[in-house]
């Protein structure tokens, strides 16, 4: 049993692996939760997709990934916060044309490289097994200044998230505080591209945020939660991939859902295993009265 | 709790400035003009009724006084300072537009949002902040929910906390947007009597409402609006029939005793316009 988690600690890349999906997976849970509140999984889904072809030309020009997909990411972020000003196009079908173009231009420069399909899959799905001790650092870094940031504004940015009028009213910038956390969200989205890749990237944010919600009913525990959930999920997925041989990034995604479900079926509070029993409950009593 | 806020000097009789200032403000609000030269002035300690039907500019009123909303002309002052300036001079509740009430907020940590200030954003809550939160849930009646998630509440009970919330500010111009439209009348009552006590300690109070004969007992003053100031001044000089046919568009009988007031706001209502909450009392 103890084998099961030691054998694979004696590979230095799988150590690496663990503490990157750790560093991922806490800063990506506790930003997760303002994804959740605030109803930005598409926005988020929208920029995960944008920040594609920057990560692919950094790819093809051999420069930092991070770099290129940070530049696309904040120009995307931007993008859409600036749209949300003008009320010209509807917000959400602006976002899906220009992410999904972004994507289709991310998927066509990638198909000029000769390892094309291997390069594809890597960047689509992430390989966590590659990180490299720099990789860790910008992690660790870039990860760890969203985390601070989103930590100590939490007060305005949960204002700001429930009663809008009321953080307009106290003189909140509500407008620089939303980009400042899609910006938070794109850099994060970017860190976490390395573990599991564009297309799974959102489940890391969304995925314990609302398994938290369904836990729990105070704010402040839902963050810690997720936040722990977010690292589990990745050190768990990551050991269930190894000794399982399949993918990494989508082991750690579907560990998540795992948790999720399991809080749906059994949560005290909201679950549904609960509900259906204290229905049938109800039913008895009406029946005996 | 009198609490003093720093600062304030203690309003000297002759030069204190009005507690609000309003000079020939207009509004736009997209291609529609909500506001045209409102032009007057709130007296510190006056407790003031804003009425006029639905899309009468009630609410950008109280916005135009926050500063949140652009001027299209005019200006406005509070305690002789731009909006901006006097931010931590009120204490505000708005209308329920556009809250997110399933958030997983508890009833207490929705009223020490009413303690933050611009300067101090990025620290947790005070023991100072937690006593004064500690105080506005109890004088709505709320002490013992002040676990309970924000969302679970009734929807009088998520008022009184929004109540609370706005007490926690402790402004000494307090607005309120319609804070009775559709509440139970236990929480009416604790308004009234809340209202009363400021009123008494001498606060500012500006409260828009759809509900005149409340305004009439327990304003001192009324500021009738639709898009331009109508009337301005105490209740039974601005309470005539020629004010309100010219604010709810209708004539109605007006008589002094108290149930012609009943009969027209009856008529007032059926003119009223569909975007008051379905709870909204008029009589």
């Amino acid at each position: 049993m103890l084998d099961w988690f030691s054998d694979p600690l004696s590979f230095r890349f799988m150590r690496l692996a663990l503490v990157e999906v750790v560093v991922v997976g806490v800063v990506a849970g506790f930003l997760g939760s303002y994804v959740v509140l605030r109803g930005l999984a598409f926005v988020g889904d929208a920029i995960a997709h944008a920040v594609f072809p920057g990560v692919v030309i950094a790819f093809l020009a051999n420069v930092s990934i991070f770099a290129g997909g940070a530049a696309f990411g904040v120009l995307t972020a931007l993008a859409i916060s600036g749209l949300s000003l003008t009320r010209r196009v509807r917000e959400d079908t602006a976002i899906g044309v220009v992410f999904a173009g972004a994507f289709a231009l991310g998927v066509v420069l990638i198909s000029s490289s000769p390892g094309y399909t291997r390069d594809l899959t890597s960047l689509l799905f992430g390989d966590v097994l590659a990180v490299t001790t720099t990789d860790i650092y910008l992690s660790v870094v870039i990860g760890g200044a969203a985390f601070a940031v989103a930590f100590l504004l939490r007060r305005v940015l949960v204002l700001a998230s429930f009663d809008r009028e009321m953080a307009v009213a106290m003189g909140l910038p509500v407008f620089l505080l939303d980009t400042l956390l899609l910006l938070l969200i794109t850099l994060t989205i970017v860190i976490a591209l390395r573990a599991v890749g564009n297309v799974l990237v959102l489940a890391l944010f969304v995925t314990p945020a609302a398994t938290a919600r369904l836990l729990v009913d105070d704010l402040g525990r839902m963050m810690a939660l997720s936040t722990l959930l977010g690292a589990v999920s990745g050190v768990v997925g990551l050991y269930l991939s190894w000794h399982t041989d399949l993918a990494a990034g989508g082991m750690i995604v579907l560990t998540a859902t795992g948790i999720f479900v399991a809080a749906l079926l059994l949560s005290p509070r909201a679950g549904l295993l609960g509900r259906w029993l204290r229905a049938g409950g109800a039913e008895g009593a009406a029946a005996k009265a | 709790m009198a609490v003093e806020i720093e600062g304030r000097k203690t309003p000297a009789a002759p030069a204190a400035p009005p507690a609000l200032r309003f000079e020939r403000v207009s509004v736009r609000l997209g291609e529609r003009l909500a506001l045209r030269e409102i032009d007057f002035a709130v007296q510190a300690g006056a407790f003031v009724g804003l009425i006029g039907p639905n899309g009468s500019g009630k609410s950008t009123l109280l916005r135009a006084a926050l500063g949140v909303v652009p001027l299209a002309d005019g200006r406005v002052e509070v305690e002789g300072l731009s909006p901006d300036e006097a931010r931590d001079a009120f204490a505000y509740l708005p209308q329920r537009r556009q809250v997110e009430i399933d958030l997983p907020l508890r009833a207490w940590d929705v009223v020490l949002m009413g303690r933050l200030r611009r300067e101090r954003w990025l620290r947790p809550a005070s023991r100072a902040d937690k006593e004064v939160a500690s105080w506005a849930l109890e004088r709505v009646g709320l002490a013992e929910r002040r676990n309970a998630p924000i969302g679970e509440l009734s929807f009088g009970q998520q008022q009184r906390v929004f109540f609370a919330r706005a007490l926690a500010q402790e402004g000494r111009i307090i607005l309120l947007d319609e804070p009775m439209n559709g509440v139970d009348t236990q929480t009416q009552d604790i308004f009234v009597e809340l209202l009363a006590g400021f009123h008494a300690e001498g606060k500012t109070i500006v409260m828009a409402t759809h509900d005149l004969n409340q305004a009439a007992a327990i304003c001192d003053n009324l500021c009738v609006l639709n898009q331009r100031l109508l009337a301005y001044g105490p209740v039974e000089e601005t309470l005539t029939e020629d004010v309100l046919a010219e604010a709810y568009g209708v004539h109605l009988h007006f008589t002094h005793r108290d149930t012609g007031l009943d009969h027209m706001l009856e008529d007032a209502h059926h003119h009223d316009g569909d975007e008051g909450p379905p709870g909204a009392r008029l009589v």
